[in-house]
C-alpha cells in the first residue's frame, strides 16, 4: 500500500509573540505516514504536535519542503477541499468542534459543505453514526451528552466526508476512563474494519500501547519510531523527553537492574504478568 | 440560577403545528403580529383569541409553559397600562388630586394588555414548536431572494445557529466561572449599582477570553469540515410546503382580510 | 485526630419542580480528619462537583447539612461567607478563571476579598506563588501571556493564597502531559507537608490519587460506594469496574499475578510496592 502522509524536509515556524524572532516548531522534519496504519504520536505539551496534525490537512502550510496526502501537495490551493475532505480531524474539546444544536446536523455539516445531495447525507449520518454508536442519540442536544458521546459524535462528523485517514489531536484528554476507552474502542473499529488511517496524538502511554507504530515527537524532531514494543522498552529516552512509560514496563525494568532476567516488551498488564509469574515460578523451581 | 432560564426554548413534539414548514410558521406569525395590530373591538379581538387558542390547543403546549414566558413582562405591561389608563384624555370617570381616569383610558389599557399578552404568546408558540435550527434553516429559506442584492443571508444564518448552539455552554460556562470567583471571595450580591457592576469584571473577562478561545477553534475545526461559505451548500433537511402549508397561510390571510373589512366597521 | 468537615445526610436536588429534577447527591454522610489527604473518585455525573461545591458554601444543601470545625457553615451569613475562606476550592480548568492585568494582582484576589492589609496580601501573594510553582519573574506579566501549565499554576496559587485550612482540588492535572502533572502533584504533595493543610483531591484517574491520598471516596450515582484507604479500596477492583472506574495498572497486573497462584498482596497499587514485593518474593524464595 501506498503513503497516507509524507512530509519531506518540513520547515515550519510561528511567528513570536512579542515580535522578535520566529520560534521554530519543524526544521527539517521527515515523516512517512503508511496507508491503513494506525499511528500514535507521543510527545510532551508544546513538542509540535498540534502543528504537525495541523500539517496533514492543509490549516497550515510548509514554509519549505513539502507535505503530501495521498499524493496531493497541500500547497496546491486548488487541491484544498479534496484534502480536508480526504484527511479528517477531531481536536481535544469535543465542545468547540460541533457547529448545530442537534447531533444529526452537526454530522451532516461537512457533507453539506461538500454540496452532497440530500437523500446521500441522510445515509452518510446515519451510517456514520451508528459506526460510532451513537444513532439513538442523533436528535439529541450536543450539550446534554457526555464528554466521551460528544467526542464520538464529532468522529461521526469527520467520518461522515469519508475519509481515507482521521487525525486525532488529543481526543480523549478530556473524558473520563468510560469515555475514554469507547473513544479508542471506536477508533480501533475505523482502523481495522473500514481501513481508515489513523493518527493518533495523545500523551497517554496507556493509548500509544494499542497502535501499530509509536512515534515520538521532541522539539520538532523525531526522537525514536518503532512498534510500540521497540519504543517502550527504551526507558532511558522516553523519561528524558517528559514522558512516562507504562507501569508494567516501568516493574519490568527496575526488577532486571536488579538481577532479573524479564523481556521489557511485555507490554500489556496480561503479557507483564505472565513473564513474571514464568520468571518467579523458576526461582521456586 | 442560570441554567433556569428560557431562551427560545423549543418543545419538541408532533402535532401540526409543529410539523408545519417553519417558514409557513414565520409568514404565519408576522401575518398575526399585523393582524394584531389592526385590530380595533372586541369582535376582532374576539376572532384573533379564538385563532391562538386553536393554535395553542393544537400544539399541545401547556398554556403555563406561556404564561411563565409571559412573567419577565409583568413590569412593561402593568407599566404600558397604567399610562394609558392615567393619560387618555376623554369622558372623566374618576378624578383624584393630578390623577383622572377616562374611560377611554380603560379601554385604551385593556385592549393594549392583551396586544401585547396575545402578541408575546403568539410569538412564543412560534419559538416553542419550532427548533432554532428549523427556524433559522426558515429565515434563510425565506430571506434568499436578498442574496441577489449581495445581502449575507447564508452567513447570517450560519451565525444565528451557531449562536444558538453557544448559548448553552456560554450559560454553562458563566455559571462555572462565577462559583471559581465566589470561591474566591468575590461577592456579587451586595453593594450598590456600581460595586455590582465592578464585581462584573472578574466574570466578563474569563469569558470574553473564553468565547475568543472557542470561536478561534470552532472556525479551524469548521474550515477541516470543509466550509467555505455558503456556496454549492447542500442541506439534510430541505423544507418542502405541504398541503398544510398551503391551507395554513391561506387562513392567515383570511384573518388578516377580515380584520380589516371588520376596522371598517370599527368593530 | 479530629473531624475538620463532617457532612450530614446531605442531599442535593437540582431544576426541582421542573421536568429535569434529578438528584445529583442523596444521603451523603463522612467526615474529613484534620490533615489528611482525601481522594475523591467517581466517574462524569457521579456527584462528585455537586459534593465539594457543598463543602465550601456555594451549594446550598437540598437537605442535610456540613459543618466546619463543629459548626454547621449555613448557621448565617457570615459564617458562610466565612467558609469560603477557609475551605479553597480549585476548580477544573481553573486557568480559565484568570482576568486581572497582572498574575500579581490575580494572585492576590483571594486575600483582597478577604480585606487584608498590603503588606499581609504581598506576603501571601508571594508564598502561594511559591507553593504553587509560579517564577517570581512571572508576576509582573499578564497571566494571559503565560503557558497553559503556567497559568493553571497562578490559578491555583490564587486560591491558596486565601491559606484555606482545607483546600480541595477539583481535577487538578486533567490535560497536562505527564512531566507537568507530577510536578504539579509533587507541588501539592509539599504544599500540603509544609502548611499542615487538609487536602481533598477529585479525580477520576486513579493512578494519580493513590499516590497521594490517605483516604479515598468513592461515589457513585450520588451515593458512597467506598470509603477507606487506597489498599481497601483496590482491593474491590470488580466492583470499581462495574461501577465504570479503573484500577492503577499496578493493581490489574497484580491481580493477574494472584489470579496465577503467586502469593502477592493483590491491594498493591505503587510501581515501587510492587517492586519490593516481587523482589522479597523472589529473594525469599531463593532462600529455601
Amino acid at each position: 500500500m501506498g503513503n497516507a502522509i509524507t512530509m519531506q524536509e518540513l520547515l515550519f515556524s510561528y511567528p513570536s509573540q512579542s515580535g522578535g524572532a520566529p520560534v521554530c516548531v519543524f526544521d527539517g522534519l521527515n515523516i512517512n505516514i503508511e496507508e491503513g496504519s494506525f499511528v500514535a504520536i507521543l510527545g510532551h505539551n508544546g513538542c509540535g504536535k498540534s502543528t504537525f496534525a495541523k500539517q496533514c490537512n492543509a490549516i497550515l502550510l510548509p514554509e519549505g519542503g513539502s507535505v503530501q496526502v495521498f499524493g496531493l501537495d497541500t500547497k496546491d490551493e486548488a487541491l484544498l477541499l479534496e484534502i480536508r475532505r480526504t484527511v479528517g480531524m477531531v481536536f481535544q474539546n469535543p465542545d468547540n468542534q460541533m457547529v448545530a444544536n442537534v447531533v444529526e446536523e452537526d454530522v451532516a455539516f461537512a457533507p453539506e459543505n461538500l454540496g452532497v445531495p440530500s437523500e446521500e447525507i441522510r445515509r452518510r449520518v446515519d451510517d456514520a453514526l451508528r459506526a460510532v454508536g451513537m444513532y439513538e442519540y442523533r436528535t439529541h442536544a450536543p450539550h446534554l451528552l457526555s464528554g466521551g458521546q460528544k467526542q464520538r459524535v464529532a468522529i461521526a462528523g469527520v467520518i461522515a466526508m469519508q475519509p481515507r485517514c482521521i487525525v486525532l489531536d488529543e481526543p480523549t484528554a478530556m473524558l473520563d476512563p468510560t469515555g475514554r476507552e469507547d473513544v479508542m474502542r471506536t477508533i480501533e473499529k475505523l482502523n481495522r474494519e473500514n481501513g481508515i488511517t489513523v493518527i493518533l496524538i495523545t500523551h497517554h502511554m496507556t493509548e500509544a500501547i494499542r497502535a501499530d507504530r509509536v512515534i515520538v515527537m521532541s522539539e520538532g524532531r523525531i526522537l525514536t519510531d518503532g512498534t510500540p514494543k521497540e519504543v517502550f522498552t527504551q526507558v532511558d529516552l522516553l523519561k528524558s523527553a517528559g514522558l512516562d512509560v507504562p507501569a508494567t514496563t516501568q516493574i519490568i525494568y527496575e526488577l532486571n537492574r536488579q538481577g532479573f532476567d524479564l523481556p521489557l516488551d511485555a507490554l500489556s498488564t496480561q503479557e507483564c504478568a505472565q513473564a513474571l509469574y514464568a520468571a518467579l515460578k523458576q526461582t521456586k523451581a | 440560577m442560570l441554567k433556569d432560564i428560557t431562551l427560545g426554548q423549543y418543545f419538541p413534539g408532533n402535532t401540526i403545528v409543529h410539523r408545519l414548514d417553519p417558514r409557513t410558521k414565520l409568514l404565519m406569525t408576522l401575518l398575526y403580529i399585523v393582524t394584531l395590530f389592526l385590530c380595533k373591538w372586541f369582535v376582532s379581538y374576539g376572532i384573533m383569541l379564538a385563532f391562538l387558542i386553536t393554535a395553542i390547543a393544537l400544539s399541545k403546549i401547556r398554556p403555563k409553559a406561556l404564561f411563565k414566558g409571559l412573567k419577565p413582562l409583568i413590569i412593561i405591561i402593568i407599566f404600558t397600562a397604567v399610562i394609558n389608563l392615567f393619560y387618555t384624555d376623554g369622558r372623566v370617570l374618576v378624578e383624584f388630586w393630578i390623577f383622572k381616569i377616562t374611560a377611554e383610558g380603560i379601554r385604551n389599557a385593556f385592549f393594549l394588555v392583551l396586544r401585547i399578552m396575545m402578541l408575546v404568546t403568539g410569538t412564543f408558540l412560534l419559538t416553542y414548536t419550532t427548533s432554532p435550527i428549523a427556524l433559522t434553516d426558515g429565515l434563510e429559506s425565506l430571506l434568499s431572494p436578498l442574496k441577489k442584492i449581495h445581502f449575507p443571508v447564508h452567513e447570517l444564518a450560519m451565525m444565528m445557529s451557531i449562536a444558538l448552539r453557544f448559548i448553552p455552554t456560554l450559560i454553562e460556562e458563566t455559571d462555572k466561572i462565577m462559583s471559581a470567583q465566589k470561591a474566591r471571595g468575590a461577592d456579587f450580591e451586595t453593594g450598590n449599582i456600581f460595586r455590582r457592576a465592578k464585581a462584573l469584571i472578574p466574570i466578563l473577562v474569563p469569558l470574553f477570553v473564553s468565547a475568543f478561545r472557542r470561536a478561534d477553534e470552532l472556525a479551524t475545526a469548521m474550515e477541516c469540515r470543509c466550509y467555505h461559505g455558503g456556496e454549492g451548500r447542500t442541506k439534510l433537511k430541505q423544507l418542502r410546503y405541504h398541503t398544510r402549508d398551503v391551507l395554513c397561510l391561506l387562513l392567515g390571510a383570511a384573518l388578516l382580510a377580515g380584520v380589516i373589512v371588520l376596522r371598517q366597521f370599527s368593530l | 485526630m479530629a473531624a475538620i468537615i463532617e457532612v450530614r445526610n446531605l442531599c442535593h436536588t437540582y431544576s426541582v419542580g421542573t421536568p429535569f429534577e434529578h438528584d445529583a447527591i442523596k444521603q451523603i454522610n463522612f467526615n474529613v480528619e484534620k490533615g489528611e489527604f482525601l481522594g475523591v473518585i467517581g466517574h462524569t455525573g457521579s456527584g462528585k462537583s455537586t459534593l465539594i461545591q457543598h463543602l465550601n458554601g456555594l451549594l446550598k444543601p437540598t437537605s442535610g447539612d456540613v459543618l466546619l470545625g463543629g459548626e454547621s457553615i449555613w448557621k448565617d451569613k457570615q459564617t458562610t461567607r466565612r467558609a469560603r475562606f477557609r475551605v479553597g476550592l480549585v476548580f477544573q480548568y481553573p486557568e480559565y478563571q484568570l482576568f486581572e492585568d497582572t498574575v500579581f494582582q490575580d494572585i492576590a484576589f483571594g486575600p483582597k476579598n478577604m480585606g487584608l492589609s498590603e503588606e499581609e496580601i504581598r506576603r501571601r501573594v508571594l508564598r502561594a506563588a511559591d507553593f504553587a510553582g509560579v517564577k517570581q519573574a512571572s508576576l509582573d506579566k499578564s497571566p494571559f501571556d503565560l503557558s497553559g501549565g503556567q497559568k493553571r499554576r497562578v490559578a491555583i496559587a490564587g486560591v491558596i493564597a486565601m491559606e484555606p485550612e482545607i483546600v480541595i482540588f477539583d481535577e487538578p492535572t486533567a490535560g497536562l502531559d505527564p512531566a507537568a502533572r507530577a510536578s504539579l502533584l509533587d507541588n501539592i504533595g509539599a504544599y500540603q507537608k509544609a502548611t499542615g493543610a487538609t487536602v481533598l483531591m477529585v479525580s477520576h484517574s486513579m493512578d494519580d490519587v493513590a499516590l497521594m491520598a490517605d483516604r479515598l471516596l468513592v461515589l457513585n450515582e450520588g451515593q458512597i460506594e467506598m470509603l477507606g484507604t487506597p489498599a481497601q479500596v483496590f482491593a474491590k477492583a470488580e466492583r470499581l469496574h462495574q461501577i465504570g472506574l479503573t484500577v492503577p495498572q499496578v493493581t490489574s497486573l497484580f491481580l493477574r499475578l494472584k489470579e496465577l497462584g503467586l502469593p502477592v498482596d493483590p491491594a498493591t497499587y505503587t510501581v515501587d510496592a510492587a517492586i519490593e514485593q516481587l523482589l522479597r518474593l523472589k529473594g525469599g524464595d531463593a532462600g529455601c
